[in-house]
């Protein structure tokens, strides 16, 4: 009992930050119908961006909570940035021409972010910076909850809830949810349709950023190839949830951390990730859009 | 007709495509031979002795590889400054494999088929030595492992040496040192499905371990590149072992360390010689400490020829080396001895020398090459303490 307990929470952590990186490529989808590959990119820049401001700062000297949010603060910046300058000089160019283009340029630019970086960075895994410290916040039976664990559980809630406010009650987020149910007709009502994409990009980016920041606390080990397989998981997630749809891909993170954790405690290291893209088919095979997606009917 | 028709196309699509691959592959070996001819006619009136070496100087095995190349450096440079050998200066080609197998194989037919090395050195992982082997045996170009454990290394063929001990020594020596020195009764495993150095390692470390009367509680497993642990080390945790063996490379080691202490698992951590980088310590931190790794070599074993090696690589580096670099030291040491008592610098003669090593005086104890073309020699057994490597005993089988 201990043991499952133990499985969960620490599913649990790895789920939210599943969550936080599939809410990105959910956000991106629901307004341009675009995978956006390089998201994954955007988490790893993110992490490295941290990790040599952490340095340049010397967080790693004072670590305690002024220091982490300070990370999070530059990891947010520059993962807004290198969003906005992936929309403004990748996607924006072929915006009117047909999808496909747009998602081999994502593929194209992920791939291009990821060898650069082993390039810029270096190859070999870098140590991220210790800028909060790890202890045992309490004992329940043998389940050790940590610092980390609920700091990462409620970072990853407060930063959804934040959004979901943010999409539902603001004006902007109105502006965004017209835009993704008809490009055309926000147009017609005077909705800057650049702005609004402009604006998704930075929110989906800085939740890569905080993802990436989270990461790095809890495993810490960073490398240029960390978000290849991280955000392939990440997108199947949000897939699970039904792509477009922001609760679904929170529930979608969540279920794959989970899952991904049983099956590497029950089953085998072996199975971890042929679980997800064995998901991924289930999924395409049995309810196309998602748990919690709808079907939209499509005109023609 | 639809049906067939559209199979058709996703034929002569597939066809259309594998020839492309292999058009572009037919230019790549023509450009290959190209250069090969150029290599060919600097080597006739060389007045240089070239010697290849490959291993991961980036990616998630890094310092194995740069250790190494430092051991492998400060050999042919002092030789070098010596006069070289026969009068010829020795160059050595240093090739990146970024720690991926595939990578090593190509790097190594580059060596051979471009820069017509004499002689090749590398790797320190065994299955990047393991994909290398088979090519060097081919085109019979004398292969020496300074570190890799893994027994198939050396049985590929008769020109491949190493002069390590292997996981079959290692892994016993450690399991003796587990039940007799720290009384240690049950134990679980961690092991890399990816590695066959890990799956080697973990093998005879259980079958020793069982031998002596102890009890192997769980055996887990993970793959390269993993980051999160928490699922099986949770697992373990749940069998409460008094030991967890983690034949596994550093920056693993150094992950699985901290979330074993994070989950409140009090066993002590054991491993082999893969777990000897200063990055264990950087990515571990506290939670390495107190842990036990059968290695090549301890900074604090007395003799002279450790201390030596130490005190040059110091001068030179300053920095202190690890076991890595000491394996490398002594396999460039071994190969130059080799090539100046050969009757002529060819692979051939190199390698017969190579074969008649015996009690040479390395930097990681006495080396004798025996009939497997293995190294026969002690394994040292050191405790981590805090940012360094105490020497605890020195084991023969």
């Amino acid at each position: 009992m201990e043991e499952l307990l133990q499985h969960i929470l620490n599913g649990l952590n790895l789920g939210a930050i599943y969550a936080l990186i599939a809410l990105g490529y959910t956000m991106v989808y629901g307004i341009l119908q675009l995978i956006n590959f390089a998201h994954s990119e955007v988490y790893m820049v993110g992490a490295f961006a941290s990790y040599y401001g952490a340095r340049q700062f010397h967080l790693v000297d004072k670590p305690g909570w002024g220091s982490f949010a300070v990370t999070l603060l530059i990891a947010v910046v520059c993962c807004s940035i290198l969003g906005l300058c992936i929309e403004r000089f990748a996607y924006r160019p072929l915006r009117n021409a047909p999808k496909t283009n747009s998602l081999i340029t994502a593929i194209g630019v992920s791939l291009f972010l990821q060898f650069t970086g082993q390039v810029v960075f270096g190859a070999d895994p870098k140590v991220f910076p210790e800028v909060l410290q790890d202890r045992t916040l309490f004992e329940f039976g043998a389940v050790q909850v940590q610092l980390f664990d609920v700091t990462i559980i409620s970072v990853a809630v407060a930063v959804m809830l934040a959004l979901n406010w943010f999409i539902q009650k603001t004006k902007t987020g109105m502006a965004i949810r017209a835009v993704s149910y008809s490009f055309r007709s926000a147009t017609l009502m005077g909705i800057n349709v650049n702005t609004v994409i402009m604006v998704t990009f930075v929110v989906g980016s800085s939740l890569a950023g905080v993802g990436a920041v989270l990461v790095g606390l809890k495993y810490p080990k960073i490398d240029p190839l960390m978000g290849l397989l991280f955000g392939l998981k990440a997108f199947v997630a949000a897939v699970l949830g039904g792509i477009g749809n922001l609760p679904g891909a929170v529930i979608g993170g969540l279920l794959m951390g989970l899952s991904e954790e049983m099956v590497v405690a029950y089953l085998s290291s072996t199975y971890r990730d042929a679980l997800a893209f064995g998901l991924l088919i289930l999924i395409l095979l049995f309810k196309p859009s998602g748990l919690m997606g709808q079907t939209r009917v499509e005109k023609v | 007709m639809m049906h067939r028709l559209n199979q058709w196309t996703a034929v002569v699509m597939i066809a259309s495509f594998s020839l492309l691959g292999l058009g572009c592959t037919k230019k790549s070996s023509d450009a290959g031979s190209a250069q090969n001819a150029n290599a060919n006619a600097v080597a006739a009136d060389a007045k240089e002795i070239r010697i290849g070496q490959f291993g991961s100087m980036t990616g998630g095995e890094a310092t194995f590889g740069q250790s190494t190349d430092k051991g492998i450096r400060l050999v042919i440079d002092a030789k070098n400054a010596a006069g070289g050998i026969k009068g010829k200066k020795i160059v050595l080609i240093t090739e990146d494999n970024q720690g991926k197998p595939e990578e090593a194989a190509a790097v190594v037919k580059k060596l051979i088929t471009q820069d017509n090395v004499l002689a090749i050195l590398g790797e320190v992982a065994s299955t990047r030595s393991l994909a290398a082997a088979p090519i060097a045996q081919q085109f019979k170009v004398p292969m020496v492992s300074p570190s890799s454990t893994n027994p198939k290394v050396t049985q590929v063929g008769d020109y491949i040496f190493r002069v390590c001990f292997i996981d079959p020594f290692q892994g016993p020596v450690m399991a003796k040192f587990a039940y007799d020195s720290l009384k240690v009764k049950s134990v679980a495993i961690l092991k890399d499905l990816k590695s066959d150095y890990s799956l080697g390692l973990s093998e005879f470390f259980i079958s020793k371990f069982k031998e002596l009367g102890g009890r192997i509680v769980a055996e887990q497993t993970f793959q390269t590149g993993d980051s999160d642990f928490k699922a099986q080390l949770t697992q373990i945790r749940g069998k409460n072992p008094d030991a967890i063996f983690i034949p596994a490379y550093y920056t693993e080691v150094g992950l699985i360390a901290r979330q074993a202490r994070q989950l409140g698992i009090k066993a002590v951590l054991l491993g082999g010689d893969g777990w000897d980088s200063p990055k264990l310590f950087e990515i571990g931190k506290d939670a390495v400490s107190g842990s036990f790794f059968s290695n090549h070599y301890a900074t604090e074993s007395p003799v002279p020829a450790t201390q030596e090696f130490i005190k040059n690589f110091k001068a030179k580096y300053g920095e202190t080396p690890d076991g890595l670099a000491a394996a490398g030291y002594d396999a460039a040491r071994i190969l130059v001895d080799a090539m100046e008592k050969a009757s002529e610098l060819t692979p051939q003669a190199v390698r017969d020398q190579l074969a008649k090593t015996t009690d040479f005086d390395g930097a990681t104890g006495k080396i004798t090459i025996n009939a497997d073309r293995n190294a026969d020699k002690e394994a040292f057994i050191v405790k981590v303490e805090g940012g360094t490597l105490k020497f605890v005993t020195l084991l023969k089988p």
